[in-house]
């Protein structure tokens, strides 16, 4: 049953009508079922957590079991992962390498995307095209030469791959940051300028506060890729000195003769962890910035 | 103002193209001229003509890797759509909880490939040792155990953009075809696929290129075992590069055929559905 009930749009002070529901036998088997899915959709993340904490040969044994007498070891294998695979350091690394690149592709994309907007002529439209061509390129393509260039001009740490970030992240940034200045009023920034701003005081004082929820999209998009990147910084860095999170996973699994069940399932749960926790706090502008994000690209 | 700006131009064009230049110009013209040379350095280039390409061509594994990644690519884009489309029509319906569903299905994106693969793997190996088999050992296994693993990841942020698509619609549209007599499929048909066409452009889109471009879930995945048979095209590059010893020159003409081809097919496929778009 659907009853009609009247509510008043403080606004404009005109009634509005509205169907409102009443929980229905299908819209509660709706939910049981979405229930049911969701469960099955992050049950593999609780099998790694729960296995986390079993001793590294019941893992392959009994992965579907929880840990009984024998194979409960508490937090040994997060112990292993800090102290023999330098998981900590890894950590801080990611965490340095995403938040430089970001703040450089924010600040300094922005600042090309509205000259290139504001400034018409033959130079800044091949910027803006070689920029589009730059999203589809797929990273095998430049892999190996990339990897050249970023040695030989010394850019192997963490301080210089956000270089190589800031030139490969450039093209979703300035493409995105374009499609937001095109839709900004020309009159706020001329006001400005009357006033006496230098365009860099236009930019920083007027601007800037404008975009700020594009600042935000683009920010999530570009965190989320660098975050998780693997083969960039695999390739880049000099990893016997620095690896990102990725990198020790794969090295983990890959590289070593024997390999530790345990220390891998703690790791990929210290992997996990802090990005769900992010994700949790910020969802609100998470989903926003991938819709928006989806819909300019 | 034009002109006032225009002088600025050191400040706000330089740091981003001298990092443009380093990450993506000087790499992607060298590439395509080293796609021409026999090389193991940078440095000792020597110009051989389009023997890489010949090369490129004969070695089997690549072939079959773009077989592969082709069926992979044809497989998820109709299953993530799909899945994704009709999980968003039926979250933005009024039933209970439905914030908390969108945000369990999107999580998995934000978790990389490289972790989600060795996820997977535990959970394919603990099942597939009941039945005294494994995904590395399984061409067939291998290939699903990737397209479930893909799905799990994708279907979340596509459903993201199906939803924003389906609050976009005006509601009256639906109004008016209700008030015609257009019964629930219809209105499905007529109504909402067509104008969410902009929607499904942005994700058969994306979910192609992904599907081309996947590399960390191949590699922590299955690692292209057995015997490079799971090896998609990214992987297979990868692999030619530094796999073998002598190889960087094939590799690269690889890469070039590989970019000619990602470029190609994103353009033919957003010729398609935007022909199909409707003005609202």
């Amino acid at each position: 049953m659907a009853k009609i009930q009247k509510t008043v749009n403080t606004a404009d002070k005109k009634p509005v009508y509205r169907v409102k529901e009443k929980p229905t036998a299908k819209g509660i088997l709706a939910t049981l079922f979405f229930t049911i899915i969701s469960i099955i959709f992050v049950s593999p993340i609780i099998i790694v957590i729960i296995n986390s904490l079993k001793a590294k040969t019941f893992i392959s044994l009994e992965t579907f079991e929880l840990p009984n007498e024998h194979s409960y070891i508490g937090l040994d294998n997060y112990k292993t992962a800090i102290t023999q695979y330098d998981f900590i350091k890894a950590v801080g690394w990611t965490v340095v390498i995403t938040v430089l690149s970001v703040a450089a592709i924010l600040l300094f994309c922005s600042m090309t995307a509205w000259y290139i907007t504001r400034v018409k002529n033959i130079a800044t439209k091949i910027i803006y095209l070689l920029c589009v061509f730059s999203m589809v390129i797929p990273f095998q393509m430049v892999m190996f030469t990339l990897a050249g260039t970023a040695d030989a001009l010394h850019l192997n740490t963490p301080w210089g791959i956000v270089i190589v970030y800031l030139g490969f992240g450039t093209g979703l940034a300035v493409f995105m940051f374009c499609g937001f200045i095109k839709s900004i009023p020309l009159e706020v920034e001329e006001a400005a300028m009357i006033d006496g701003c230098t365009p860099l005081k236009t930019f920083f004082r007027v601007v800037i506060p404008i975009m700020k929820p594009t600042y935000i999209s683009v920010g999530i998009l570009e965190a989320m890729w660098i975050w998780n990147d693997f083969l960039l910084p695999y390739l880049v860095l000099d990893i016997k000195k620095y690896k990102t999170i990725s990198i020790v996973v794969q090295y983990m699994k890959g590289s070593y003769g024997r390999v530790d069940m345990g220390a891998i399932m703690a790791c990929l749960v210290m992997a996990i962890i802090p990005v769900v926790v992010f994700y949790l706090c910020a969802q609100k502008y998470i989903i926003k910035g991938v819709a928006a994000g989806a819909v300019k690209g | 103002m034009e002109k006032t700006i225009k002088r600025y131009w050191p400040v706000f064009l330089i740091p981003t193209m001298a990092a443009f230049l380093i990450g993506f110009i000087v790499p992607f013209a060298e590439g395509i001229y080293l796609s021409f040379c026999k090389f193991t350095t940078i440095r000792d280039a020597e110009f051989v003509g389009f023997q890489n390409y010949i090369d490129a061509f004969k070695d089997s594994t690549f072939p079959d890797a773009f077989k592969f990644t082709t069926l992979f690519a044809i497989v998820t884009l109709v299953l993530i759509n799909v899945l994704a489309f009709l999980v968003a029509l039926a979250l933005t319906q009024k039933i209970k909880g439905t914030n908390i569903f969108r945000t369990v299905f999107f999580m998995p994106n934000l978790i990389g490939g490289i972790v989600l693969g060795y996820v997977w793997q535990l959970i394919f190996d603990a099942i597939f040792s009941k039945f005294d088999t494994a995904l590395k050992l399984n061409e067939v296994l291998g290939f699903w155990g990737l397209v479930i693993l893909v799905c799990w990841q994708q279907i979340g942020y596509m459903m993201i953009v199906y939803i924003a698509g389906l609050q976009a619609i005006p509601e009256d549209i639906q109004e008016a075809a209700m008030i015609d007599g257009a019964n629930r499929t219809q209105r499905l048909f007529r109504v909402t696929i067509p104008n969410m066409m902009p929607s499904i452009t942005i994700c058969t889109f994306l979910t192609i290129t992904n599907s081309f471009k996947l590399f960390d879930q191949n590699l922590a995945l299955t690692g292209g075992e057995p015997l490079h048979k799971t090896e998609m095209l990214a992987l297979n590059i990868y692999e030619t590069f530094y796999g073998r010893v002598g190889y960087e020159g094939v590799g690269q003409a690889k890469a070039v055929v590989f970019f000619i081809l990602v470029v190609a097919i994103g353009l033919i496929q957003l010729k398609i559905t935007r022909s199909k778009e409707v003005q609202q």
